[in-house]
């Protein structure tokens, strides 16, 4: 690996100032695992690494029934899928991130990092966004709070800005009747990168007869992860009836622009778009049914 | 050069410490400063499993943790998995069970399986399998690395 330094602040202010004074040389360190390889590949060229788990605000996973749940932005995967809380109330998003690498991977790859290093196929990012999170973000010159699915902008680019970084994703507490599933597909079992992914929720009325709302976000089929917002307005209203479903899947299916290379080609990526958003509606309906 | 940093931890119980760059992987730093060679260098991007150790009691792929957030921190390595008794009972049904051909993912598989029985002393095939999917054997032993897992399982509920 390249010559670079190593901080460790134990504040948000201290990270803040040392982002700022670095601007893009420095990047967070927080599981380190996609951006240790960059540097070591020189796919990422950097002189600082600003490890932020010192710091107690980024390491904070609080689930409380009224208020939401807190996912601090250094916290890894493994802390989340074995919180019994979080996996009772929040199943579709222990489907993202039990599937996170393998259990190596899930020890230090964090929710944060997944969205921070800004790849269209990150598998923690569809559910999120369709579980209306919100990004708190700090820096040198306060913090301010994005929706989940206007985070990324490009290919490895995100809105932070100068001295900014992620402290923590904000969820609201789940509502009865409601229900999220993710579905990623990849030509192995474990330990691939999406070919497509998809991240689905639903609420029913007090009936369990209509929905009331819903959301529908893909992962590896356009630049940044991808919230289709006419899919999951085309389910409200409805019984979320086979009809209504595979509406709502056509849908997700036209907002799709995926390219085609090694995983899959365009076409086979927008088929399967429908095959997931259907089965992953079909297994949030179940959630929020029982 | 960038100034070394002096780094305090726990290696395999004992209290260490060592000098590294700050660019310096866990595992150069086990291998090249502690002389710890049991981690094996394989893809050296995490997703081999060679390297693998246990940070914190945590499986962890030693070449995606920067040698100087260790500090403080405990680590075990392929070389704190036996005792001085002998053999860990995964290390014994390894060697008797002749799960591994060359032995350069070994050492990665031995501490992931003793990371997989301490958490789940009798896991069914089916969890061995998923639970060691991130250690990859290019010899394809894979039936008799699970064998040997599922045996130590079973040795383990017996003592």
């Amino acid at each position: 690996m390249k010559d670079i330094t190593y901080a460790a602040p134990k504040t948000i202010a201290d990270a803040a100032a040392l982002l700022n004074d670095k601007g893009d040389r420095a990047r967070i360190l927080a599981g380190g695992t996609d951006i240790i390889v960059q540097v070591r590949e020189g796919r990422r060229d950097i002189d600082a690494l600003v490890d932020i788990k010192h710091i107690t605000e980024v390491n904070e996973l609080t689930c409380d029934p009224t208020k939401g749940l807190v996912i601090g932005a250094a916290v890894p995967c493994c802390l989340i899928y074995e919180n019994k809380a979080i996996a009772k109330a929040y199943p579709g998003l222990i489907d993202a991130v039990s599937l996170i690498g393998g259990i190596q991977i899930q020890s230090r790859a964090s929710l944060g990092g997944n969205l921070c290093n800004g790849s269209p196929a990150a598998d923690g990012i569809p559910v999120l966004i369709a579980m209306e999170a919100v990004c708190d973000i700090a820096g040198s010159k306060g913090t301010r709070s994005v929706p989940v699915e206007q985070f990324c902008t490009a290919p490895g680019k995100t809105v932070l800005q100068r001295g900014e970084f992620l402290i923590r994703f904000r969820i609201q507490a789940p509502k009865k009747q409601s229900g999220a599933a993710y579905l990623r597909f990849i030509p192995r079992n474990e330990m691939d990168i999406a070919v497509v992914g998809a991240g689905v929720s639903i609420q029913f009325d007090a009936a369990k007869s209509k929905c009331t709302a819903a959301r529908i976000a893909l992962a590896a089929v356009a630049p940044t992860p991808l919230l289709v917002a006419e899919a999951g307005a085309a389910l409200v209203g409805t019984s979320l009836d086979d009809a209504s479903i595979a509406k709502a899947a056509a849908l997700a299916q036209a907002a799709a622009k995926p390219i085609s290379d090694m995983r899959g080609d365009a076409d086979y990526r927008r088929h399967l778009v429908g095959v997931l958003v259907k089965r992953a509606l079909a297994i949030a309906i179940e959630r929020a049914k029982s | 050069m960038t100034k070394k940093l002096h780094i305090i931890c726990s290696i395999n119980g004992q209290s260490a410490e060592f000098l590294c760059e700050p660019r310096n992987s866990l595992l150069e730093a086990l291998r090249d400063e502690l002389k710890l060679t049991g981690a094996k260098e394989g893809c050296n991007n995490g997703n081999c499993g060679a390297c693998n150790v246990l940070l914190d009691g945590r499986l962890v792929n030693s070449c995606l943790v920067m040698a100087a957030e260790v500090e403080g921190k405990s680590v075990t390595t392929i070389e704190g998995i036996s005792s001085k008794n002998g053999l860990h009972p995964i290390q014994q049904c390894f060697l008797e069970g002749a799960a591994l051909q060359c032995g350069i993912c070994t050492p990665g598989f031995i501490v992931a399986a003793k990371a997989l029985l301490d958490k789940n002393p009798h896991p069914t095939e089916h969890e061995a399998r998923h639970f060691l999917a991130g250690n990859l054997c290019r010899c394809t032993g894979y039936d008799k690395i699970i064998r040997a897992v599922l045996e130590a399982a079973e040795c383990g509920a017996k003592k």
